[in-house]
């Protein structure tokens, strides 16, 4: 047997995270992630996942990007910088947004959390953490704003799934109920200074505390003691990878890249040409979004497999003899039981239910159904 | 993990029970599995194919990778583990016992085998 995971080759020089002796205490398998030595998994991934859409799950993602933009101008330089409407979020809300060139490429996937007027937290992709501070640094050239490299400045922890409320709650006097999805505070949880936000990237609710790195040990440990009766476990990021999938969450490097501008990722949403002033990439943007309008490209959809061999990044989408499509993202679905995978097709193969459809297994032409995105939705 | 002593093995992780009437039963090691994670899917040669050692001969698909499976032994397959067809996940729970892939009448000798020792010193070189 040979394994052909990327994970087995690691380069010579990692990062480790502040819970790293945690992780490996518990006994977790780790990976290279963007340069992290990052828990894969603790036990089963499968039960990581059912336990995230059941009970809940506790993840590091210590390893995420933070920069902090602040100044009088700190609204106007991100509204330059990127495709949002930055500057109409309220303190103590974030927004999911992307950073673009001028070409109309993403550059990365952001959340934006304004934490008071003229202070945000931008968190970045691990792997992009550096591209988007360098383009955060130029861009900000000429606006009365500084941004500053966080990444050394926080842990990042994540309680996710539905009892995770109930267990923040126990160690938190801040106000859960009054925090909306894509909201964020500064509280204490468990004694430590924190800000709670309401975000995730499981599908299911749950929250995101940033920390400083000296805390991140004793708020692991607390989360994992008021998190015991309700069947709390910790959570690498393989559960984290099919969490997403199912909820048809991009990954950049998978559905997102330069190649690609937000139209053609189906995005488009999130470019606000109707904001004040100019941003970088808008006319590019512009060009593209008429060019989706009449052109329709590739577009995103969910594949579910009749079978039980499973789609990878990079295997041809099939239809008649014809490749019309490319697999982003694959793996067996440990909710829905068949494996599960996101694509670009051509259009006039993307409708729901388009007969025909298949994909290129090894040589193999395996029968899948075209779904509309997201696989997995939870009930509210 | 420990690896049972009266079983060999092969430098890509498939273990392999001493003939007896010249039938073999081979599996995967608990080592391979763990390193796997959750198996989701196994490809098997078929009863009357013949395999060849060291060449592919199926494959196992994990939540994150697929991985060819090697013939530790060159014969014909005589039966297959259907059980582990149906639910792969006995290849993590029992790798050694339920999760056994397929049985072999093995043609030569399996002289560059390992002991469960000398795999077991490999593993954790």
């Amino acid at each position: 047997m040979s394994s052909t995971d990327p994970a087995s080759a690691r380069p010579a020089e990692q990062r480790r995270t502040a819970l790293d002796a945690v992780h490996r205490a518990l006994g977790a398998t780790m990976t290279d992630f963007a340069g992290w030595d990052m828990p894969l998994r603790y036990g089963s991934e499968r039960d990581e996942h059912l336990a995230v859409r059941t009970r809940a799950g506790l993840f590091d993602l210590s390893h995420m990007g933070e920069i902090t933009v602040t100044g009088p101008q700190a609204a106007a330089l991100l509204d330059f910088a990127l495709v949002g409407n930055i500057g109409a979020v309220k303190a103590g809300r974030a927004r999911y947004t992307m950073i673009c060139r001028a070409d109309g490429g993403i550059l990365d996937d952001l959340i934006v959390y304004r934490l008071a007027d003229t202070e945000f937290m931008v968190v970045a992709n691990a792997s992009n953490a550096q591209v988007v501070l360098d383009a955060l640094v130029e861009r900000a050239a000429g606006f009365d704003a500084e941004v500053r490299d966080d990444r050394d400045a926080y842990a990042l922890l994540a309680v996710q799934g539905p009892e995770s409320p109930g267990i923040l709650a126990s160690v938190t006097d801040a106000d859960l109920d009054g925090l909306k999805y894509y909201a964020g505070l500064p509280g204490t949880v468990a004694g430590v200074p924190a800000l709670i936000a309401r975000t995730g990237y499981t599908g299911e609710d749950g929250f995101e505390l940033f920390v400083r790195p000296e805390h991140a040990v004793e708020l692991w440990q607390a989360l994992t003691k008021a998190g015991e009766g309700v069947g709390l476990v910790p959570c690498g990021l393989s559960c984290r990878d099919t969490l997403r999938l199912e909820a048809g969450m991009p990954l950049y490097g998978h559905e997102l890249n330069t190649s690609l501008t937000p139209f053609d990722a189906g995005l488009g949403r999130v470019v606000k040409f109707d904001k004040e002033g100019d941003f970088v990439g808008r006319a590019a943007l512009e060009a593209a979004a008429e060019r989706a309008a009449s052109q329709p490209p590739r577009v995103l959809v969910g594949l579910v497999a009749e079978g039980r061999r499973v789609p990878r990044a990079g295997y041809a989408v099939v239809a008649g003899g014809d490749v019309i499509g490319e697999v982003t993202s694959g793996a067996p679905s440990p909710t829905l039981g068949k494996p599960l995978a996101m694509a670009y097709v051509d259009a006039a193969h993307a409708a729901p239910g388009t007969a025909g459809v298949g994909v290129d297994i090894r040589g193999s032409h395996e029968p899948y159904e075209v779904v509309p995105l997201p696989f997995y939705k939870r009930q509210k | 993990m420990s690896n049972p002593q009266q079983l060999r093995y092969s430098k890509e992780h498939e273990w392999l029970s001493v003939a007896e009437d010249g039938v073999s039963t081979v599996g995967i090691t608990e080592h391979a599995a763990n390193a796997l994670g959750d198996v989701v899917f196994v490809q098997l040669p078929e009863v009357g194919d013949t395999v060849t050692a060291g060449e592919t001969c199926g494959e196992l698909e994990s939540t994150k990778s697929v991985s060819e499976l090697y013939a530790p032994v060159s014969g014909e397959i005589v039966e297959v583990n259907q059980d582990v067809v149906d639910d792969p996940a006995l290849v993590n729970s029992a790798p050694f016992e339920g999760g056994w892939l397929f049985k072999v009448r093995t043609a030569g000798e399996q002289d560059d085998l390992l002991t469960a020792d000398e795999y077991t010193a490999f593993t954790a070189g």
